[in-house]
């Protein structure tokens, strides 16, 4: 299925869903994160690898990227969820996708997101006792330099 | 079938341990932590803990250019390291829009389907070794990697961290003589599979020990994203290469070995025939390689338009998938490296609970996980 | 009457057996490694002596030479005494050996029933030193190795009960002699127990494919992690005596002992004994390992039935 097809079905359903990016990302609000996953798992779309999970800190928002493909259908879809940096809560998508689990781990361990309803909500790659949160732009401690851009 | 538990033994206070496997073990391929609730020989939950291999690549990756960042990409699943390569270069191209020459697409190939075998016969060989027979074959997977090694190190002169793909092309061009030697390569290899599969695919103790252990189910499999051998020896044929192929996979032939178990074996199996069908890709690149410069030039600073790009790649042991957000200026904004190894390790506590702690150990040997890929 | 002349015929005799033991071991170490390295197509020792030959002298003297460490925490009585309690009954067990014609230290005429139940106290050996260790792993492994020994004892002793059926005696050199038309091991009856008795000889001395509890993938190394330096040594030396031995009583009951044409009897034993252990060391590197209820299950449901018909089989072709 092409993607604008797969994008108008989406808009058809869930009115807030935006396209953006040269990667064709479909925009949700985070309120509709639970809606959209149980769509894209059980309808005709058949999304049932969730691919990767991701985060990029933009300073003014915290974009959540879920990448999706299904090995039936073949086809793609991205899924973007922006947060604001003063509120990082989101709906864990680990009930639908079991990948989800260690993903949302991650990024959590690195962006300082927390994921409602998550099994189990622990640091994965830096210790259980380490502070803050290493991938987020403002991350600065005292032996980390910044090199110069050309 | 459960017994019922008489009156005698209500009173026998019997414990659970715990027990830690690692993070120094010998067979936990690299510094992986499983701590395990153990009654008796049988596993009752396990807990996956990682981390100890992280070197924040990501973060690294913000401030290097994109061309000082592909020698960290050997470091992440050092044990195939040109695929690694591969993907992280087809992305940058993918984000700048750019051609690569023809005989660069070639050598890439020949490059990615020589590692692969490589680094088919380490997971052989020290699955091989975990199972109990000490060293032996691993020992003759290693006599066969060291011939490609050699060839590796006529091409760019590193044994085991390459660095040889450039974006925009390759490093060095392939030096005279080299098809010869992959060629005896090539020969050479295809009779000691013959070796492999006499003395051990069929063994009697080796059947034994891994027939109906770690049955990885289709459904599940697809739902914790588990890809690679392990997604294809539990019934899903799906290969990137032939899916969407890239490079020039769609000008060869070749197949791709699926089982319907998804026990041990399958997947013991299933790296055993790939091995044979990259040779049959090896050598039609081979015969089929064009003239012309595969090389770049030399000290270009790439400066991709602002934009983002995911693309994913057949690796050994999975599919490698390489997210980059581009602001226009020469370092990534932000570099996502979705490890394969990461999702099919996450498959362990479900496959582990309920079996004896000799089949953990060979559990962990057929997924073939890189620890420096989970925790980059 | 108990004279001096006993007593130096007693040590004099004590001593060459105790040298042939260390000279034997010293050499089947040196062999396995040898044997190892060409089937993994490496080359082994090479560098201390001619071809290495030299190489176990230089790794008893350093094990003799290494600090003597006890952990705290351990049973101290008990993980002293375990090393003496494995290598002990293997010195013991050479009582009884048939080296040649008049070559025997005493021929008990209860001999082969001397060797199984001295061997059986070796399992005590490696229970005490698993549970002494304080060590989860080590205990892993002395529970282990204490199910495996206990159950291949029956195929064991049943394989070596239907060669003395033939018999008609359980002393060695008895035997020896039964075997001067033709060896045991030609009889098809008597060819099942051979191997049945190789399978249990293996698993009685821990050797891969039954080396669980030694299993370094899984353990680290099992029974003996927590031992080192001369007490290490003394495992070491006793599970090459005890190969050494389980060889050396196939020679005898299967393949003639001392007896052949040419050659003098002594020379022959040896080789006989000799080529058996080539062959266990064969089979050590060429095959993975067992997992523990599969070792149980094979001795209990197939093993030992095998062996109890072969036993009736027997007794029916004899009284025929």
């Amino acid at each position: 299925m092409q993607p604008d097809k797969i994008f108008s079905l989406l808009k058809l359903k869930f009115s807030q869903a935006t396209q953006e990016g040269s990667c064709g990302a479909v925009v949700i609000p985070r309120e509709r994160l639970l809606d959209v996953a149980k769509y894209l798992i059980s309808s005709e779309l058949s999304f049932d690898n969730l691919h990767c999970i991701t985060a990029v800190d933009r300073q003014e928002r915290i974009e959540l990227v879920y990448i999706f493909f299904s090995l039936q259908a073949r086809h793609n879809l991205t899924v973007k969820v922006y947060l604001t940096p003063d509120d990082l809560k989101v709906e864990s998508l680990a009930s639908f996708w079991k990948s989800a689990d260690w993903f949302e781990r991650e990024i959590y361990d690195l962006f300082g997101v927390t994921f409602r309803n998550h099994p189990n909500l622990r640091r994965i790659l830096n210790p259980e006792d380490w502070k803050d949160h290493p991938l987020r732009k403002n991350f600065s401690r005292s032996d980390f330099i910044k090199k110069e851009r050309y | 079938m459960e017994l019922p538990v008489r009156e005698e033994e209500k009173n026998i206070h019997s414990e659970e341990c715990y027990m830690n496997m690692g993070p120094q073990h010998p067979s936990t391929h690299g510094v992986l932590h499983l701590e395990l609730k153990l009654d008796g020989e049988v596993v009752v939950d396990s807990i996956v803990h990682i981390g100890y291999l992280h070197r924040s690549m990501e973060k690294i990756a913000e401030n290097r250019t994109y061309t000082q960042f592909i020698p960290f990409t050997d470091r992440l699943d050092y044990v195939s390291a040109m695929n690694n390569n591969l993907g992280y270069c087809l992305a940058v191209e993918k984000l700048m829009n750019m051609d690569v020459p023809l005989r660069a697409k070639y050598i890439r190939v020949i490059a990615a389907e020589l590692n692969r075998i490589a680094s088919h016969l380490i997971a052989i060989g020290s699955f091989a070794q975990d199972l109990g027979a000490l060293a032996t074959p691993l020992f003759y997977c290693f006599r066969e990697r060291e011939l490609i090694l050699d060839i590796f190190d006529e091409i760019c002169g590193n044994r085991l961290t390459y660095n040889y793909m450039r974006i925009g092309g390759v490093q060095f061009d392939l030096p005279d003589g080299i098809d010869k030697k992959i060629q005896d390569f090539i020969k050479c290899m295809r009779s000691r599979i013959k070796e492999y599969i006499d003395l051990l695919s069929y063994n009697v103790i080796f059947l034994a020990r891994t027939k109906d252990i770690g049955v990885l189910l289709k459904d599940k499999a697809v739902n914790y994203s588990v890809t690679g051998p392990n997604l294809r020896a539990s019934g899903v044929r799906c290969d990137l290469r032939k899916d969407e192929p890239y490079l020039v996979y769609d000008k060869f032939q070749f197949d791709i070995p699926v089982a319907d178990k998804g026990d041990v074996w399958d997947r013991y199996n299933i790296r055993i025939q790939e091995i044979e069908q990259s040779l049959r890709i090896i050598e039609q690149a081979l015969a089929g390689l064009p003239e012309g410069n595969p090389t770049v030039k030399v000290g270009r600073i790439h400066k991709p338009p602002a934009g983002e790009v995911y693309l994913r790649t057949e690796s050994p042991r999975g599919e490698l998938g390489f997210y980059i957000v581009s602001d226009g200026s020469e370092y990534p904004y932000r570099l996502k490296i979705r490890a394969p190894s990461f999702s099919n390790l996450a498959v362990i506590p479900e496959l582990i609970r309920g079996v004896k702690m000799a089949d953990v150990v060979s559990i962990l040997g057929s997924l073939d996980i890189v620890m420096g890929e989970i925790d980059r | 009457m108990f004279t001096l002349l006993n007593l130096i015929t007693m040590l004099v005799v004590g001593a060459m057996i105790l040298g042939f033991i260390a000279g034997s071991s010293m050499f089947l170490i040196w062999g396995e490694r040898k044997v190892s390295a060409r089937i993994q197509s490496r080359l082994g020792p090479m560098r201390v002596g001619w071809q290495g030959l030299l190489q176990s002298v230089a790794d008893a003297i350093k094990l003799l030479l290494k600090e003597d460490i006890m952990p705290t925490g351990v049973d101290k009585w008990v993980w002293q005494l375990a090393p003496f309690f494995a290598a002990v009954p293997s010195v013991m067990a050479f009582v009884v050996i048939p080296f040649g014609k008049n070559l025997i230290v005493k021929d008990l005429n209860v001999g082969i029933l001397y060797i199984t139940s001295i061997t059986s106290i070796c399992v005590l050996g490696i229970f005490m030193a698993g549970w002494s260790s304080n060590n989860k792993y080590s205990l892993l492994g002395g529970i282990r190795s204490a199910a495996q020994i206990i159950s291949y004892e029956v195929p064991l002793i049943l394989s070596i009960i239907t060669v003395v059926m033939f018999t008609g005696s359980l002393s060695m050199q008895k035997i020896v002699e039964e075997q001067s038309k033709y060896w045991f091991i030609l009889r098809p009856n008597l060819a099942v127990a051979f191997l049945i008795y190789m399978i249990s000889a293996l698993a009685e001395v821990n050797r891969t494919p039954f080396d669980i509890p030694e299993a370094e993938s899984e353990l680290v190394a099992g029974y003996h992690t927590e031992y080192s330096g001369i007490r290490f040594a003394m495992f070491f030396v006793a599970e090459y005596t005890n190969l050494f031995i389980i060889s050396a009583v196939a020679a005898t009951l299967f393949l003639g002992g001392w007896q052949g044409p040419v050659l003098p009897p002594v020379l022959w034993f040896l080789l006989k004994t000799y080529g058996i252990v080539f062959i266990l060391m064969w089979v050590r590197w060429s095959f993975p390992r067992v997992r523990v209820d599969q070792l149980m299950s094979f001795t209990w449901k197939v093993l030992t039935p095998i062996a109890f018909l072969n036993l009736i089989i027997s007794g029916w072709i004899l009284v025929r």
